[in-house]
């Protein structure tokens, strides 16, 4: 790990006794989800990491506590670093605080989480479906959402296959 | 089946004014088909008189569940998802794909099959911006633009084809290298474009840069100040228009890209003419490194030797019982990738295109995500728009060269 990197991390287990891993020369630190609007806040006031290059999840299905890592890549322009904060989510209980008042590009992506995940964002300006339409139901990138396709219809189950097709009828 | 709802304004209520409500101000929807938004985006308009008030962006209409797929295929086959996403950059996809998968599973890639790879990718980032630039002079009614655009992409289209055999889809690069070396006309072809492409972007620009008509529906509209464009996580040539100097190319060099002499453009103005600067000035540079690269090709092999994970030259199929194992368990069973996740990022033609993979151990990922540049670029839109006209909306739009396929995954 670069010093600089170093001296991050460490301030990020002092204040918010994040862990971390390290993987390929890319760090992952891991903060509690209440404390994650607090250590972005410190990640780019402090530190300089301007660019909340993607925000996304990770279902880690069937594994249930935690059961989801919503990741946080941020990148810092002026001291060319990157580290990823991960904040751990169960499966029972699907709430983070938003990050939109930190980075505004928070609102589209956690929309985005919440529609293909249904992780609840608590704070959110604007919480809608944003790629799926509004009536969707489930999460589809969820593990256990099955990948759609269409059931082959022979001449034997035609008939019954026809009944259950989600089409509209009369 | 869920029950079909009427559209309300009740729903955009947090996101449109007060004067909406009370109907002093007109919704109106731009799009999902129009033939300024660049494929099927619809933006839902607050407007007073011919005044953007508010501008909802609704996408979605082009999404693929390609992440999902990519989870039910073996890392190889997922490749084919990529060229997909962004269709005016799909080497480009291509190109960021395997990175993070050469990095998952800590992958070799010869000399060679680098420099195959900028050459084609900065051909890719040529193309795009052409599409980019003849599209928007079309919505700026600069008509013939489009045609002589569309002319030149077409010859890179032909290069395209002649290494990979698609114009569009290649799925040329591939985890350890590329599929195959490039045939003996492939030199002569991108000389030939190399030797006629400059007196071309002379002539573009002859026909807009200083075209008082074209000039004046671009200057000072939809300003876009540094602070806004980082916190809505703009990159690529918008962010570059805005005063920041960041191109993944110069600032962690990947493919040898370091070897290369090009400089990045950067203005200060932030306005819709410093973003169509800064692309014709990238159009020069990245023809400057295809040139280079292809005097600094080297000779050697285009694929990986780790026969682990690269499959086997079909010639030694016949001969090696060893390579025809190989071969058999790569495309029936896939190679396995660590339980761990990475995120690499490569310079789009529109910014910074992210792929962050996490494995699970077995020949298929758990996740793929896609960060596509589009997606914050358009984020930004409804902040930009405010106060302008809906003609200058359609310059705006044409500015920050979004792609639908981009966005909606």
């Amino acid at each position: 790990m670069e010093k600089s990197l170093e001296l991050i991390v460490k301030d990020l287990q002092d204040k918010f006794g994040a862990t971390y891993e390290e993987f390929r020369g890319e760090v992952q630190c891991m903060v509690k989800s209440e404390q994650i609007v607090e250590a972005l806040t410190t990640l780019r006031d402090a530190h300089q990491f301007e660019l909340l290059s993607a925000q996304t999840a990770v279902d880690y299905y069937p594994q249930t506590s935690p059961r989801f890592h919503v990741i946080y890549q941020l990148t810092s322009l002026a001291k060319n670093l990157s580290v990823q904060v991960r904040v751990p989510v169960n499966g029972d209980q699907l709430k983070v605080p938003t990050a939109a008042g930190v980075y505004k590009v928070a609102v589209w992506r956690e929309r985005e989480l919440l529609d293909m995940f249904g992780i609840e964002f608590e704070g959110h300006p604007d919480p809608r479906r944003i790629l799926m339409p509004e009536d969707t139901e489930g999460h589809p990138l969820r593990r256990d959402f099955p990948l759609g396709y269409e059931e082959p219809q022979f001449s034997f189950n035609f008939e019954e296959i026809d009944l259950r097709k989600p089409y509209a009828k009369e | 089946m869920a029950q079909l709802e009427e559209v309300t304004i009740d729903q955009y209520k947090h996101l449109v004014s007060e004067r909406a409500l009370t109907g002093e101000t007109m919704l109106l929807n731009m799009g999902p088909q129009h033939p300024s938004t660049h494929g099927v985006l619809r933006l839902l308009l607050e407007l007073d008189g011919e005044v953007v008030v508010n501008c909802i962006p609704d996408i979605g209409y082009l999404h693929t569940g390609i992440e999902k797929n990519m989870e039910a295929k073996t890392y190889q086959k997922a490749e084919v998802m990529t060229d997909r996403l962004d269709y005016m950059n799909t080497m480009g996809n291509n190109l960021a794909y395997v990175i993070a998968v050469e990095k998952l599973v800590d992958l070799d890639v010869p000399a060679r099959a680098q420099a195959l790879r900028v050459i084609l990718v900065e051909l890719q980032r040529i193309a795009s911006h052409l599409v980019w630039l003849g599209t928007s002079g079309l919505d700026l009614a600069a008509m013939s633009m489009f045609l002589y655009c569309f002319r030149e992409r077409e010859l890179i289209l032909d290069i395209f084809e002649l290494v990979s055999g698609q114009r569009m889809m290649t799925t040329y690069l591939r985890p350890g290298g590329v599929w195959r070396d490039v045939p003996v006309e492939f030199e002569k072809a991108v000389r030939d474009f190399i030797k006629i492409f400059p007196r071309r972007i002379d002539e573009y620009e002859k026909l807009l840069t200083k075209n008082p008509l074209f000039v004046d529906r671009m200057v000072d509209i939809g300003y876009l100040s540094k602070e806004t464009a980082l916190s809505y996580g703009v990159t690529g040539p918008t962010l570059r228009a805005s005063g920041v100097n960041w191109d993944l190319r110069k600032t962690r060099p990947y493919c040898g890209y370091e070897q290369y002499d090009f400089e990045v453009p950067v203005l200060h103005e932030g306005d819709t003419y410093a973003r169509y600067l800064v692309r014709i000035e990238e159009l020069r540079q990245s023809l400057r490194i295809v040139e280079q690269a292809l005097n600094k090709l080297p000779m050697g092999p285009v694929r990986s030797e780790n026969r682990k994970f690269v499959p086997p030259p079909r010639s030694e199929i016949g001969v090696s019982m060893e390579a025809l194992i190989h071969h058999f368990k790569l495309w029936t069973e896939g190679f396995p990738a660590p339980n761990a996740s990475i995120y690499s990022a490569v310079e789009s033609p529109r910014g910074e295109l992210g792929v962050l993979i996490a494995g699970d151990g077995g020949p298929k990922p758990r996740r793929v995500h896609m960060r596509t540049p589009s997606f914050e670029n358009l984020a930004v839109l409804p902040e930009i728009v405010k106060g302008h006209l809906v003609a200058d909306l359609v310059a705006i739009l044409a500015s920050i060269d979004i792609v639908l396929g981009d966005i909606d995954r």
